[in-house]
């Protein structure tokens, strides 16, 4: 059994809407309860991060809301996920639809080893989308949200796979905004990257966050800080706190929280 | 003895080991190279077979090879693309995988005689397909579908994880990111895998002696009616392969020069066989290359 932890979550401000909230989440991983019941709120168009050390289930929980966590047999995920008003987590819902709409980002770059070009047509081409000015203008379009157009708008034919970790980062992302998703879940987008290509995607996510809601994961408690309008700290498996990412850095209301931001542990 | 002592005289045995294999293989190679290779001419190897006479050819013989593999390939290669995708990407029941897996194993190690009477008993006297093409390769599929499988399950397996995550992500269907994702991926592999398994049905005699037959009926090239019996591509007549016309000509053939046919056409064999593998190897590395733009 979780043992019953202190917790506080604050509320969305009242003009805020919303544009994605779980109610009482919980996810078995065979027998074991993995993630104990979370209840979040997302406001549109703003960065939350998600912290709390490893095996604290925040990745659990981020990828449960496109409902990537289907793809491991033993996983079995309860409770609501509200999107427009629809409860996502219903078995007769669409999951490829529903990962049309909330798109997401890797930990580590995975571009298909395609060409630059192919990598972002190659799902709309699958959904029909042959139009090749159409699906240019796509290319163009995202990866200069990206951030990257500059840098490979003469090689688009080469290989995605020859481009530097970062490059192949953003190229994620930018596959990702080419399916027109409303939301963006981003887990630990820049572990792998150095300090220069973290600073570039940092950057990128402040521009996306104007037509986005970003949802992301991350170990770095800086990063968190400096991107982020909202943070939830996670932690074995529950969602202690939730408040906006100030408040969290400088008044957390649980002393839990209190200890991990200041570094106590994780 | 010291540490650094004992290092040495092991590193020496193991190369010693290593070496034998070289050996062996360089031995073989140019044995059957100089037995054979007065043998070979334009007349042998396009020539029709002798019953009685010694100067026979096989060039029915090797067609009757490439035939059957062809035919054999296109009734495993699907079978085969559809259980390792099952197995490698659909199978959620572990223990059903694993059960298939094992079937897979003890298919691969039946003797290739008993494969071979096994589609005696089935495809030539049961559905009456007689001494045939058919039969042959339809007795190569159940021999050559462990190995295509285990390969093309391989090369499925190599695709990392993240990239069927990424196709999932995208709003891509399952099958979707299987055919448009880690086929391409793994196409290099799947190829290698298809052509290694080729090169050793195209040497297989055990499992086609009763299946495909013991005899070649003259065959006339421009004759394109597929119910002809002396029309090449007619999948109903008898077919002895080159491995089969090996075994003939060595155990009951009446030719006079059957030390020299049979050297010959292990020549050839051993050839085309060893051209499968170069070809494996180069194709691979170079569709390798271009999909992933080094």
């Amino acid at each position: 059994m979780a043992q019953e932890l202190a917790t506080f979550t604050r509320p969305l401000a009242k003009d805020a809407s919303s544009a994605l909230s779980t109610e009482d989440l919980r996810v078995h991983y065979g027998a074991k309860e993995a993630l104990h019941g979370v209840s979040l709120n997302f406001e549109r168009h703003k960065i939350t991060s998600l912290i709390g050390a490893s095996g604290s289930g925040k990745s659990t929980y981020l990828r449960s809301l496109n409902r990537m966590n289907d793809t491991i047999a033993t996983a079995q995920i309860t409770g609501k996920i509200m999107y427009r008003n629809v409860n996502i987590n219903l078995p007769q819902v669409d999951v490829y639809e529903v990962r049309k709409h909330i798109g997401m980002v890797f930990q580590r770059p995975n571009p298909f080893s395609k060409s630059i070009r192919d990598n972002i047509t190659f799902a709309l081409e699958r959904r029909g989308l042959k139009d090749r000015q159409k699906l240019a203008e796509i290319v163009e379009q995202t990866l200069k949200q990206a951030s990257l157009w500059e840098q490979v708008k003469d090689d688009l034919d080469k290989s995605a796979l020859a481009l530097s970790g970062g490059q192949q980062q953003r190229l994620c992302i930018a596959r990702a905004l080419a399916m027109k998703p409303d939301i963006l879940l981003m887990d630990e987008p820049a572990s792998a990257l150095d300090p220069i290509s973290t600073a570039n995607i940092e950057t990128t996510m402040q521009e996306l966050k104007k037509d986005y809601t970003i949802i992301i994961v991350t170990h770095n408690m800086q990063q968190a800080s400096r991107i982020s309008d909202y943070t939830a700290f996670f932690h074995m498996g529950q969602m202690i706190e939730f408040d906006q990412t100030r408040r969290i850095f400088t008044r957390p209301q649980v002393q839990l929280t209190e200890n991990y931001v200041s570094g106590h542990f994780g | 003895m010291n540490p650094k002592r004992t290092d040495k005289i092991a590193t020496t045995i193991i190369y010693v080991m290593a070496t034998t294999i070289v050996v062996i293989l360089i031995a073989l190679l140019l044995y059957i190279f100089f037995a054979g290779i007065k043998t070979i001419n334009w007349h042998f190897l396009t020539g029709a077979a002798k019953s009685f006479q010694a100067g026979g050819g096989i060039g029915a013989q090797l067609f009757n090879s490439l035939y059957l593999l062809v035919l054999s390939m296109l009734i495993s290669l699907p079978l085969a693309l559809g259980i390792a995708i099952y197995l490698s990407e659909y199978a959620s029941a572990q223990k059903v995988a694993a059960l298939i897996r094992s079937m897979i194993e003890v298919l691969s190690s039946l003797p290739s005689i008993v494969v071979g009477l096994f589609g005696f008993l089935v495809f030539v006297i049961n559905f009456h397909l007689q001494f045939s093409i058919l039969s042959g390769a339809l007795t190569l599929t159940i021999f050559n579908l462990p190995l295509l499988v285990r390969g093309i399950e391989d090369a499925l397996q190599t695709v990392s994880n993240s990239q069927r995550e990424a196709g999932l992500a995208l709003g891509l269907s399952k099958w979707e990111t299987v055919t448009h994702v880690i086929i391409p991926e793994c196409l290099p592999g799947i190829i290698t895998g298809v052509i290694l398994a080729a090169g050793r049905v195209f040497g297989e005699a055990a499992a086609l002696i009763y299946t495909a037959g013991q005899s070649a009926p003259p065959l006339n090239f421009s004759n394109w009616n597929i119910l002809s019996l002396t029309s090449p591509l007619n999948p109903f007549r008898p077919a002895e392969t080159l491995a089969v016309h090996i075994w003939k000509v060595n155990s009951e053939g009446l030719i006079p020069d059957a030390t020299a046919v049979s050297a010959g056409s292990s020549l050839v064999l051993v050839v085309v066989v060893l051209i499968f593998n170069i070809l494996a190897r180069y194709l691979g590395n170079k569709l390798y290359k271009r999909l992933t733009g080094e």
